[in-house]
């Protein structure tokens, strides 16, 4: 007969032999000899994810849809055949970052963000408190049963017991006491906990051991073995339904679903997270995890049909629970020690699920919500509270408790409604949503913070609806008709078959739609956004981990002493402890003691991680950057610290454009060059021209006198001859220089003018009859047109004369041979005169219509005879027309003849050219 | 009686080197351009053509790399006229297979002196 003392004494023992355990390892640890320093300890560690529902609840699913209890131990084996990738990444880079938690995870890996702390840490909490619940509903049920021994008889359903008789409660409380004396007798930088970790290999032990031991006895002790057991099975017409997938056992559609929430929760729920990647002492202890924990899955699930079939077959339906198959058939067959075993194997799996979850959630609770915001708002009375580790102890073992009378709340309220199974796959729905988040930002560089808390709020809404909320309904505690019809009777939003998608259960209905939505969410929103230069070093850090060997300093700037850091990490972890890593890290960079060392880049990031392991990483850069005091980062130090720096790329950017500007100017400054170039050659071709005109006169001049001088022979005709060449020669030299001088003169400015008001018409008759004996000797006749009146003009009259007896000339010599016609007009315009000189010779190619203003330029070049003229006489005559304000053009075309033209207007604006206002006078 | 062809465009130097030459007693032939001067050597190669640099569409550089081009005037000496004297004009003449190089204006003995000089080559 058991007896409640004798069921609470062993219970009490066993528990203090778990203490006693966790109590000699967090010794050993303090002393620098770890015991659980052993892969064969981290694998049994892990086995913390067979909890009561494992012990007790596999046999109850195993019941009702035969091998359908198997897939969430597939998953687990699935995924760790992928730990040695997606796994020994998780722990490099947590503990690179001294990451703590998977809030903090999240939180570093986009921007050290507090916000995606709060959030990831709220939504695990929602998440596992069902769990946690589901536990205690494990615990306190076993006991119950176990009390009526020998007689198997459930515990009472349905009526409220009222609450100081309700055995959960106890329970909780007992768990809750217990937890915080495991797990929160110090804070720890790492928030390694090995004592813990000790235990939890030992409880993995002792639930193996049981459930083996109940499985033996079944298999072997009621039956002759495996062949005997399931020949028995046979008969039972339930027996090959529960054995064949499609039916009771699950469509492939749901076993799919369910292999991927258990791969994805034997990564995300946070006691997973905690052991494999917290409490990992070293990666390499991965390799045997990778092997030996699905063996350990696998012999504890060997017995879970015999058990169910023998359960069966000895209970009748409806009598006994199925859940309890691992308990009761001991019990039912006389088995005291056994029976009792069993509970104590089922108390480990309860025990150990429930210390683990809640010593990881109240570290997040503490780092990634509570401490946030009391930074926020209380950040002045913090910072003058010389000792903040016991405030953090305490928010810690606070957290523990509310938790668990969370759980023990969801229990009374949602306890009844399930089978046990159910509420922990709600829960392993809640975790998956971390799964795009965290595997995006191991592998994703793109990934930004608002992509992740867009697809972190969508996941877990959608997780609500479609899980959280039914439960609510299925409890009574939401109408069902939100349930069977939809929110306000909208058919297509029914949480169960959302827009209509109808065939599958609710667990992979649920996974749907919220991963759908979370890996949506982050992808798209974090593809339409950019990450900022924090988060993009933050993804390099974490993306890249592998590949970055050593850490590289945070190139920062800042003044702060090493006493105020020393103070500041001192207040968090104790100053006794702070003391200590700081010498730790003293004599790691080689200094003698604490005040040698400078306080650099280097010192602050170990300060910071120090911060980081006890009240999380954002907290801790908000503290330390309180107490010291940054200086910007110049250009230089960005650049350090990005590899492949979106700013290298704008930077090159702005080198490229530089040089594009710097070769502009360059082809600018050639351009001008050349332009330069070109004047000095047309100067240059110039003086080499004029040398040559005036040379040429100069070679008759000299030849003919030196002729004339020495040879007494000559003829007096050849005398005269050669004579008059002199003189024509001497005349065309002196002509030459004069128009050189003048075009020279006009040209630069330096011309003399004096205007005057006078009569157009005046100067044309005067140049007219000066030109008189020319146009006899070469007969060309001369028409004059001009009007009655003109107004007058003020312009330069010598000058003017010039230009007409220039153009006269030139008619002269090229009007036609035989019957010379030269028309002189005057024309009075609107704004001013035009005056018109024609002649009837053979015209000129437009194409020399510009040429023969140009210096030494004349036409007739192409002509047989060599003309007379010095080519200068139109460039003078332009220069003056334009210093006037005027034009000179000429009209023409081969073979009939050419009219030069020049306008004079009345009433200049202001002088062209350069005539100096003093060499205008009035005549 | 040795014979040279004065190629120039300016008339009165023309007039000069050709009562010049014929008090010397040489035969003297007239080209107004280079077109001309090379047609002059085809009727008549000559000892020497007085060559002047500045002329209308071929130039005096023109007509003495066509002159030396051609085997069968091998034997005509070129003088070259200018009125300019930059080195490397006379450069260039010299290089393009002229014999000598005169500028203007010139002294009527050295001219002679220097056709002299060339013919006895």
């Amino acid at each position: 007969m058991l007896l409640a003392g004798g069921i609470l004494l062993t219970s009490f023992a066993y528990l203090g032999i778990l203490f006693a355990i966790a109590y000699y390892g967090d010794k050993r640890a303090d002393a620098g000899r770890s015991i659980i320093a052993n892969p064969t300890i981290y694998a049994l560690s892990m086995a913390v994810y067979a909890t009561s529902w494992t012990f007790y609840g596999s046999v109850g699913r195993a019941a009702a849809s035969g091998v359908g209890f198997l897939p969430i131990y597939l998953g687990p084996t699935l995924m760790a055949a992928l730990w040695w990738l997606v796994l020994r990444k998780m722990i490099r880079i947590s503990k690179v970052n001294r990451i703590t938690s998977i809030a903090d995870f999240i939180a570093a890996r986009y921007g050290k963000s507090a916000m995606l702390g709060g959030l990831v840490t709220v939504i695990a909490v929602i998440g596992i408190i069902p769990y946690i619940a589901l536990q205690l509903k494990a615990v306190s049920a076993s006991f119950l049963i176990l009390l009526q021994y020998p007689a198997v008889v459930m515990p009472p359903k349905g009526h409220p017991v009222v609450l100081w008789q309700d055995t959960a409660l106890y329970v909780a409380l007992l768990l809750a006491a217990f937890t915080v004396l495991f797990g929160t007798r110090h804070l720890d930088a790492t928030e390694r906990h090995e004592g813990m970790v000790a235990a939890i290999a030992f409880e993995s032990l002792v639930k193996l051991l049981a459930f083996l031991a109940v499985g033996v006895f079944v298999t072997f002790g009621l039956y002759g073995g495996f062949a005997d057991l399931f020949e028995h099975a046979a008969q039972l017409p339930r027996a090959t339904q529960l054995l064949t997938l499609g039916g009771p056992a699950g469509t492939y559609g749901s076993w799919i679903g369910l292999i991927l929430l258990s791969m994805l929760s034997i990564l995300f729920l946070p006691r997973q997270f905690q052991i494999s990647v917290v409490e990992n002492v070293n990666e390499n202890h991965l390799s045997k995890a990778v092997w030996l924990f699905p063996l350990y899955l696998f012999a504890i699930n060997i017995f879970v049909l015999p058990i169910t079939f023998a359960g069966l077959m000895h209970f009748h339906s409806g009598q006994v629970d199925a859940d309890t198959f691992v308990l009761t058939l001991p019990m039912a067959h006389g088995r005291e020690a056994l029976a009792l075993f069993a509970f104590i194997g089922g108390l480990s799996a309860a025990t150990g699920m429930v210390i683990v979850e809640t010593i990881a959630l109240s570290t997040m609770i503490c780092n990634d919500l509570v401490m946030p915001v009391l930074l926020r708002w209380q950040a002045r009375r913090l910072s003058e509270r010389s000792d903040l580790s016991g405030l953090l102890l305490g928010i810690r073992r606070g957290a523990i408790v509310v938790l668990m009378m969370l759980g023990y709340v969801y229990y009374r309220a949602a306890g009844e409604a399930y089978a046990l199974v159910s509420i922990g796959l709600v829960s392993f729905a809640a975790v998956a949503q971390f799964a795009p988040a965290m595997l995006g930002g191991m592998y994703w560089k793109q990934g930004t913070h608002t992509g992740a808390f867009s697809g972190l709020t969508l996941g877990f809404a959608l997780w609500a609806y479609t899980l959280l909320l039914p439960s609510f309904a299925k409890s009574g505690w939401l109408p069902i008709s939100f349930i069977q019809q939809g929110p306000l009777g909208i058919e297509w939003l029914k949480p169960l078959s959302l827009f209509g998608l109808n065939g599958l259960d609710d667990i992979s209905h649920s996974l749907f739609w919220s991963l759908l939505a979370n890996v949506g969410g982050y992808v798209t929103v974090s593809l339409l956004g950019r990450p900022s230069i924090r988060e993009h070093a933050q993804a390099l850090l974490f993306v890249d981990v592998f590949r970055t060997t050593r850490r590289r300093s945070n190139p920062w700037r800042g003044s702060a002493s090493l006493q105020d850091m020393l103070t500041l990490v001192g207040r968090f972890l104790g100053p006794q402890r702070a003391e200590e890593a700081f010498a730790g890290y003293a004599a790691s960079r080689g200094a003698k003691s604490l005040r040698e060392i400078e306080p650099d880049a280097e010192l602050v990031r170990f300060a910071e991680t120090q911060l980081a392991g006890a009240i999380g990483a954002s907290s801790a850069r908000v503290m330390l950057a309180s107490v010291v005091k940054e200086e910007p980062l110049s250009m230089d130090e960005v650049l350090n610290i990005l590899d492949e720096a979106s700013q290298l790329i704008t930077y090159s950017h702005q080198l490229e454009q530089k040089s594009q500007q710097l070769e502009a100017a360059t082809s600018e400054l050639r351009a001008a060059n050349e332009r330069l170039k070109e004047l000095d050659r047309m100067k240059d071709d110039f003086i080499s021209t004029v040398t040559h005109e005036l040379r040429t006169p100069l070679t008759s001049i000299r030849a003919f006198s030196e002729i004339l001088q020495s040879d007494p022979r000559l003829t007096l005709a050849k005398r005269e001859e050669f004579i008059g060449i002199i003189v024509k020669e001497s005349e065309r030299l002196s002509r030459l220089i004069n128009q050189v001088l003048d075009l020279s003169k006009l040209e630069s400015g330096r011309a003399e003018w004096h205007s005057a008001e006078l009569d157009l018409r005046d100067v044309i008759e005067d140049s007219v009859s000066t030109t008189q004996p020319l146009l006899r000797e070469h007969g060309v006749e001369l028409t004059l047109d001009l009007p009655e009146r003109a107004p007058r003009l003020r312009v330069d009259r010598d000058r003017l004369k010039q230009v007409m007896l220039n153009l006269i000339s030139n008619a002269v010599k090229f009007c036609d041979r035989r019957d010379g016609r030269i028309a002189i007009a005057l024309h009075v315009l609107p704004e001013a005169l035009r005056v018109d000189v024609r002649d009837n010779g053979t015209g000129i190619d437009p194409a020399d219509h510009e040429t023969i203003f140009e210096k030494f330029r004349q036409v007739g070049d192409t002509l047989t005879e060599k003309p007379q003229g010095t080519g200068l006489g139109l460039p003078i005559s332009r220069q003056i027309i334009e210093h006037f304000g005027g034009t000179l053009w000429v009209e023409s075309a081969r073979g009939q003849g050419a009219t030069f033209s020049f306008t004079l207007p009345l009433h200049p604006q202001v002088a062209q050219g350069t005539a100096s206002p003093a060499s205008e006078m009035t005549a | 009686m040795k014979t040279i062809l004065i190629a120039d465009d300016e008339p009165n130097i023309v007039i000069s080197l050709e009562y010049l030459l014929q008090r010397e007693g040489y035969r003297v032939e007239v080209a107004r351009d280079g077109d001309e001067a090379l047609q002059a050597f085809q009727r008549q190669v000559p000892d020497l053509v007085l060559l002047d640099v500045m002329m209308p569409r071929l130039s005096g550089y023109d007509v003495c790399q066509k002159i030396r081009e051609n085997a069968a005037w091998s034997g005509t000496r070129i003088v070259m006229l200018t009125a300019r004297g930059r080195e490397i004009e006379v450069a260039k003449g010299l290089a393009l297979g002229a014999d000598a190089y005169i500028t203007k204006p010139f002294s009527t003995q050295d001219l002679l002196t220097q056709v002299r000089a060339q013919l006895e080559r």
